[in-house]
């Protein structure tokens, strides 16, 4: 804080007016927030474990954990899949050209993985993993970045021992001193700065830039609100009509619970009008439907196997895939684990049939 | 040859056009349908934790519409009711509150135009000329009329003296959406200027915004302004939560990173002509515009170079800078259709310039991600077409 504190002694007289009572008429506004209220929201853990609540976890329980929760995106090892963050590694590479920031190269506090974690993982389905799931969480990440043993047991007795490699490795913003004192006036140039102008890199080389195909780039609204203020209003009941049929037979209630189930899968599989392939496929359809049928999405091989073998995700093997999918293609892309309970891949199937366009 | 647009009588002029209720909540006209909000798919996993950029290259003035201004989420945008809206304020007060969104609006109310710039713009340019396009390089701002309740009102009405001396204290405030996204801010800048804002450029937030309500905190980047806010904390250290240690910190070339760099200094950019904006009337008049900003303070000039920087010239500001909102600067010209390398340079009211990516890298190094805010350079083609480069210093 040594470029806070100085700007703070400045304008203590505002403080202090601050801390009188006379400065502000209070209103009488808002309710008080009672003590289950504030214990259901105040889950924010400080760099020295303040917050922290009472509990354990192990490397054990965390890797399989992990494997269930968080593997999909980030890896069986941490490692990271795709885009998705990498959460181990990187040790030592922090001055190296494109260094790689984990928990175990970067993080400066333990605290913060723990209080990330609950309030924000699992992607889409946050905020419902125990307390001792998120130490063993935590465990597993510290193991993954070998800086504990596979017998580790992390507990909020001995949460703060845990040494961050980087913990020492930040700075406050120097700003003032390295940067503010040169950007100025006084070395502002405004003629002759400099002899000659070289292009030394182009963005057209890389050509990273989004490019808008052809009629693409033009609003695609325009021309359909054209066709639609043209065409007769009798089209629209025709739509509901070719609509309907094509709704496959589900049980609604059922439906329901199994997208609250689908949660764990939101992160990986889109459904839905517009939905698109992620890190995995999407799923409109797929009950029914042949192994691997998506098109344009790459799958590994024992789903294409099994596609050319003519094998159809029936309720019955989509339902032992969910269960285990590694237990029914060994070398599928998808690293989640399973579910574990039959009423949710019930729930999930009745969900992704009714989700079938 | 007469003008057949003049000479023949268009349909438009006979023909009757819409009527008063054809768009209750009205859209731009289709012709404008290409001044929209676009991504680059490749910088993140999904579009549920991902950024777009504002088509600031299109846009002129300086208030960015809600419906083209930038959206960051890290969960994706949630819907949330006014009536499910709840606000805590707790920790080291006096009393904890919780407010209903009812109860904000019956809170003195302040009006302030602000610039958000998420701490990332330009980022992509460090290692390079990277993305074709303003809108790409410098997308990742909005600025807006924002209508709220200062912070500071709320937290004296929840009480400071359980607080003691509040020069060593923080506010965390956090967000009501699954990211839960959190930040820690110095009681300093809590009670300066900071919003609880709800309206903004008078109507409600968009929830890409964080309806129904969301924090204001100028000048400072962008992911501090928490949407969907839910708690405010008074505490006595900074939680150092993900996004204020493994994000949001710049790496130095030794390694080492600097946190706490909440401040955006000031930075510009011409926005037309540019990539996506090439010239296409040739020569002669040609106006040059673009915007500028500053975190410190007001835009106090902006100088345009059209050589790559050997020679630099005052631009015309629309208006005067308002502190830490974007200011409009035009430099009208008579193109002789030659090649030009256009740049600009912002000059805020505390004195500071706008440096370039080589006076940056020399005390950053190449791996910061966070906070560039060098000068950028349009090659301007003899045909009109620009190109993002970096030239020689």
């Amino acid at each position: 804080m040594s470029k806070f504190l100085p700007k703070l002694i400045a304008s203590t007289a505002l403080i202090a007016s601050l801390a009188t009572p006379s400065f502000a008429e209070k209103l009488g506004l808002g309710r008080v927030a009672l003590p289950d209220e504030i214990a259901a929201w105040n889950h924010d853990i400080g760099p020295q474990g303040q917050g922290l609540p009472m509990g354990s976890g192990s490397v054990e329980d965390g890797e399989m954990i992990f494997s269930e929760n968080c593997a999909s995106c980030h890896g069986e090892f941490a490692e990271g899949v795709d885009n998705w963050p990498k959460l181990a590694g990187g040790d030592g590479t922090l001055a190296d050209k494109d260094p790689l920031k984990t928990v175990g190269s970067y993080w400066p506090y333990l605290s913060t993985v723990y209080d990330y974690v609950r309030r924000s993982m699992p992607f889409g389905a946050a905020q419902t993993m125990s307390d001792d799931d998120v130490y063993a969480i935590t465990a597993y990440i510290l193991y993954s970045n070998y800086l504990v043993d596979d017998d580790f047991v992390l507990t909020n007795e001995n949460f703060m021992d845990v040494e961050m490699p980087n913990a020492d490795g930040f700075i406050i913003d120097d700003r003032p001193e390295t940067e503010l004192t040169i950007f100025t006036e006084a070395n502002a140039c405004y003629e002759n700065c400099k002899e000659t102008v070289e292009v030394t890199k182009r963005a057209a080389v890389l050509d990273v830039t989004p490019q808008e195909e052809g009629a693409e780039a033009e609003p695609e609204a325009a021309p359909v609100e054209q066709a639609a203020a043209d065409a007769p209003v009798e089209a629209a009941p025709v739509e509901e009509a070719v609509a309907a049929p094509v709704m496959a037979a589900f049980d609604a209630d059922l439906a329901a619970q199994g997208e609250t189930v689908f949660k764990k899968c939101k992160a990986c599989h889109q459904v839905g009008e517009g939905a698109k392939n992620k890190v995995g496929p999407i799923l409109n359809g797929v009950v029914g439907a042949p192994v691997a049928h998506i098109e344009d999405f790459k799958y590994s091989k024992d789903l294409t196997t099994a596609h050319d073998e003519g094998v159809v995700w029936d309720e019955a093997h989509l339902a032992e895939f969910l269960a285990k999918p590694k237990g029914v293609y060994k070398k599928t892309k998808m690293s989640f684990a399973g579910l574990k309970k039959d009423d949710d891949i019930n729930a999930v199937i009745e969900y992704l049939k009714s989700v079938s366009q | 040859t007469p003008d057949p647009l003049i000479t023949e009588m268009q349909d438009w002029a006979s023909s009757t056009g819409e009527g008063v209720d054809a768009s209750p909540y009205g859209m731009p006209i289709q012709f404008e349908g290409d001044v929209v909000r676009r991504n680059v798919p490749w910088l993140t996993a999904d579009v549920i934790s991902s950024i777009n950029f504002t088509p600031i290259h299109a846009l002129d003035g300086t208030i960015t519409p809600q419906g083209c201004a930038f959206e960051r989420h890290h969960s994706g945008a949630i819907e949330l009711k006014k009536e499910d809206y709840r606000l805590m304020i707790n920790g080291l007060v006096d009393r904890p509150l919780v407010f209903s969104y009812a109860d904000l609006e019956r809170f003195p109310r302040e009006n302030r135009t602000y610039f958000l710039e998420c701490a990332a713009n330009t980022g992509m340019e460090w290692a390079g000329a990277q993305l074709n396009g303003s809108q790409f390089t410098h997308g990742m701002i909005h600025n807006m009329e924002y209508s709220g309740i200062s912070l500071r009102t709320l937290l004296e009405e929840a009480g400071l003296d359980a607080a003691g001396d509040l020069a060593d204290k923080w506010v965390y405030v956090e967000g009501a959406d699954a990211s839960s996204n959190g930040r820690s801010i110095p009681m300093e800048k809590a009670l300066d200027d900071v919003l609880v804002a709800f309206k903004a450029n008078g109507e409600a937030l968009r929830m890409e915004h964080g309806y129904p309500v969301r924090l204001v905190v100028p000048g400072w980047e962008g992911n501090m302004w928490v949407k969907w806010l839910r708690r405010i904390e008074v505490t006595d250290h900074p939680i150092e939560s993900r996004e204020e240690t493994s994000k949001y910190t710049d790496t130095l070339a030794d390694g080492t990173s600097r946190k706490w760099t909440w401040i955006m200094d000031a930075k510009s950019v011409v926005t037309s002509p540019s990539p996506q904006m090439p010239i296409t009337h040739g020569k002669g008049p040609l106006v040059i515009t673009g915007l500028a900003w500053s975190g410190r303070g007001a835009i106090s000039g902006v100088d345009v170079s059209i050589d790559g920087g050997k020679t630099w010239q005052k631009a015309r500001l629309a208006k005067e800078g308002e502190k830490m909102a974007l200011t409009r600067f035009y430099l009208d010209i008579n193109w002789d259709g030659s090649e030009m390398f256009l740049q600009s340079r912002a000059h805020d009211d505390t004195g500071y310039v706008q440096p370039t990516k080589a006076q940056l890298r020399e005390v950053r190094g190449e791996n910061s991600v966070y906070h560039n805010n060098c000068i950028q350079t349009w090659w301007v083609k003899e045909n009109g077409e620009s190109e993002n480069v970096e030239v020689s210093s």
